[in-house]
């Protein structure tokens, strides 16, 4: 495991704070994904060996938790809402968009390795649907012709924060 | 107020029948033993209680108490104490008894809530049981047909899950059969330390599933397919060989350690398809090795022996024993014994050696124990040996003493009772110095070397009786026919020791007891046919200071005296 030296030290911190080692259990998983783009089967042997579990135990909670990435993911990771008011207002138009931009499909890396596209539910914006989240930064009223502009800006590796979270 | 009988005792009541059961007991167990069935998954009495599948939900009331005063509120109208009923169900397994607890399990909400469980568990089941091997002890099967509502109102699409997933070399997994109890999960993790299984997916999607990588494989894998309560885990040795319902079941005894699992063997016209524990909890619970479950392969083994044969020509058992006292009879006859004949065997092995005048030893075969049901000692009677008087003391690693007698000339001929000389040490030139009587159930280099080979017959074809480590004697019984031209091993041993001039000794297993109570003090209040199908404990204080082989494992302790175990291992 090649974790950086940061998230070590976040793990070492976190463990301590648990009555029981089994549960810091999910925000080791949080950390690894962070620092790696996903959980590889490596990391969740890392984390039981670390926490005195089997890999199974661990693989469980993996499978549980759909924001778990089990395979790497592109740079950027767009998340478009789903849920009824994003639905409404065009959230699955967006969505397309984001896939012709990039040339790629839900769930897959894109050819050049630069975004990943996937459907998430409710962001809790529904008021400023349809809503997109890019990595950590929340992007309203987010229709085909601003998923347009996004892509550009992700494809030029300009910085696409709107400072909102 | 309710008076426990005992302080340990807690008097409950299960549909009105008032029984008075331990602390620690739970609604399930109780109930049992008022013969009222509360149906149940994932609950296993050796496991731990995890309540998922909620099958087992019951009524549940407690005796009425003033609030205020604590004082009990009786009911003018039956002059008893009230019971306040819980307005919802719960759960049975996870309940244990308290003072003056009433369970209800045959109202309509009972009935209901069991018809709900069912009618859930049974939504995304394939419904396969003409090709499913556990149809005939399933209890899914057993339960829908006693507690399910008859008709399914599903019109949806079933879920599709992977249907053969080979879990381990032995194991092969189901999905769609399987019912989310969780008990082979918890035995991996419980009982065989080998915590692989998990559920993965969770949601409407469960799987089981093995962790990726890694199998399961260890020694009790097979347990799984015992405890699995609907045909999801099946054993890939017996799956498709025969529907359980046609198979005969006879209690036996596993040999393969000094152990002495209680096994269950199942055949059908004379042949063997499967050995599954049988529960003992003083012994195994309700668990045995994988290990132990193969054996039965011995019986059609290539190799077996199956024609009495002097000097390598087939002859009849008459002229054999002849032919054998002849042999015997010129003096300087040694007897090797086994530890994994019978007491029965042994006792005539005793009474052999004494007829010659000669020395008896015993061939050790010492493992590594693995803590739990297997043992060191892989012979599974050893004791016997000593309770009988066929040995004074641990068998030996080697035949070193009868090889320096077979130098020395002072050994002509020696009788062996099942073990193979040459696996015990003795050169291809000690053995061509002697003539060797031979009993045995498969060829070895000493059946090839033998002037006299008498076929006997294994652990499956015979009655008898073994001690284990915990000198518990324990009785098999005979499941399947010998394979045809085998002898009793006791008519060879009854017979030879008349031949050599002792008294004869009968050659069923009743007859050789009258002769064993009478002459063997351990034994003396014991008949054959008394010993309890659990086995019963024998002293075994005497022989206390020799140094077995055995570590601890499932309910035994080295050098202290064996307890009743309590009903959790
Ligand atoms: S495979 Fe059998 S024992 Fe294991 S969880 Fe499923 S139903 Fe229960
Ligand atoms: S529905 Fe999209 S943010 Fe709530
Ligand atoms: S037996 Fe499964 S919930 Fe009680």
């Amino acid at each position: 495991m090649n974790l950086k030296a940061e998230t070590l030290s976040r793990i070492d911190e976190v463990i301590p704070h648990y009555p029981v080692k089994r549960s810091a259990a999910l925000p080791l998983l949080h950390l690894v994904q962070e620092d790696q783009g996903y959980v590889s089967s490596e990391a969740i042997e890392w984390i039981a060996e670390k926490l005195g579990l089997q890999p199974i135990n661990v693989y469980e909670l993996v499978t549980f938790y759909p924001m778990f990435r089990q395979k790497p993911i592109g740079r950027r990771h767009i998340k478009v809402c789903r849920t009824l008011s994003c639905a409404i207002m065009g959230g699955y138009r967006t969505c397309a968009e984001f896939q012709k931009q990039f040339e790629t499909r839900l769930g897959d890396v894109s050819p050049g390795g630069d975004v990943t596209v996937e459907f998430v539910e409710c962001l809790a914006s529904c008021g400023t649907a349809p809503v997109v989240m890019i990595d950590d930064e929340l992007h309203e009223r987010v229709d085909a012709a601003r998923a347009r502009e996004l892509s550009d800006k992700i494809k030029a590796g300009a910085p696409t924060d709107t400072g909102r979270r | 107020m309710i008076q426990p009988a005992s302080p340990d005792l807690i008097t409950v009541y299960i549909d009105g029948k008032e029984i008075a059961v331990p602390k620690g007991t739970n609604v399930i167990e109780a109930a049992k033993r008022v013969n009222v069935d509360v149906p149940h998954y994932c609950y296993h009495p050796k496991l731990t209680v995890v309540g998922n599948c909620r099958m087992c939900l019951v009524e549940m009331g407690l005796p009425a108490v003033d609030p205020a005063t604590k004082a009990p509120v009786m009911d003018p109208a039956t002059g008893k104490q009230k019971v306040n009923w819980m307005p919802r169900p719960t759960i049975g397994c996870a309940t244990n008894v308290s003072p003056g607890l009433h369970i209800r399990t045959t109202t309509q909400m009972v009935k209901d809530c069991r018809e709900g469980v069912m009618e859930f568990l049974l939504i995304n089941h394939p419904l396969d049981c003409p090709i499913c091997d556990q149809a005939g002890e399933c209890k899914l099967q057993e339960q829908s047909a006693g507690y399910g509502r008859g008709y399914s109102r599903f019109v949806e699409k079933k879920n599709v899950k992977p249907k053969r997933t080979l879990l381990g070399p032995r194991v092969m997994l189901d999905d769609e059969r399987c019912i989310l109890c969780s008990r082979c999960i918890r035995f991996s993790k419980e009982v065989a330390k080998d915590d692989v299984l998990g559920f993965i997916d969770r949601g409407s999607y469960s799987t089981l599933t093995c962790y990726p990588g890694r199998k399961l494989e260890n020694n009790y894998s097979l347990n799984t397919v015992d405890i699995c309560p609907v045909g999801a885990l099946t054993s890939t040795d017996f799956r498709f060989k025969m529907r359980v319902w046609f198979l005969k079941q006879t209690n036996s005894i596993d040999t393969e350690s000094s152990a002495g699992a209680n096994t269950v063997v199942w055949s059908r016209e004379g042949v063997v398809y499967r050995v599954t524990p049988r529960q003992n909890d003083a012994v195994n619970d309700t668990w045995m090795a994988d290990s132990g479950r193969v054996l039965y392969k011995e019986i059609r083994a290539a190799g077996r022996l199956d024609s009495v044969r002097v000097e390598g020509s087939e002859s009849a058992l008459e002229f054999a024993l002849g032919a054998a006292a002849a042999i015997l009879g010129k003096g300087g006859a040694a007897v090797v014994g086994s530890g994994r004949s019978t007491v029965e065997e042994q006792f005539l092995t005793r009474k052999l050696a004494e007829a010659l005048k000669a020395k008896a030893s015993l061939v050790s075969r010492v493992g590594e124990g693995d803590g739990l049901l297997v043992t060191a000692d892989r012979n599974p009677n050893v004791r016997g040996a000593l309770v009988t008087g066929l040995a004074a003391e641990l068998p030996s690693a080697t035949l070193g003493t009868l090889a320096e007698q077979i130098d020395s000339g002072a050994v002509t001929s020696v009788v062996s009772v099942g073990e193979d000389l040459a696996a015990a040490g003795l050169s291809e030139a000690q053995m061509a110095k002697i003539s060797i009587i031979y009993l045995g159930t498969h060829a070895n280099a000493t059946s090839r070397a033998a002037r006299v080979v008498f076929p006997t017959l294994t652990v499956f074809e015979k009655h008898g009786t073994l001690v284990n480590q915990q000198f518990r004697i324990q009785r098999f019984a005979k499941a399947v026919p010998g394979v045809a031209g085998a002898v009793d091993d006791l008519t060879v041993l009854s017979r030879l020791v008349s031949a050599c001039g002792g008294a004869y000794l009968g050659s069923d297993v009743g007859t050789v007891w009258t002769a064993l109570s009478a002459e063997v003090p351990a034994l003396a209040a014991i008949r054959y046919s008394n010993i309890p199908d659990t086995g019963l404990l024998l002293d075994g204080s005497p022989w206390a200071a020799l140094p077995f082989a055995e570590g601890a494992s499932l309910h035994y302790k080295p050098g202290s005296a064996p307890q009743e175990a309590a009903a959790r291992g």
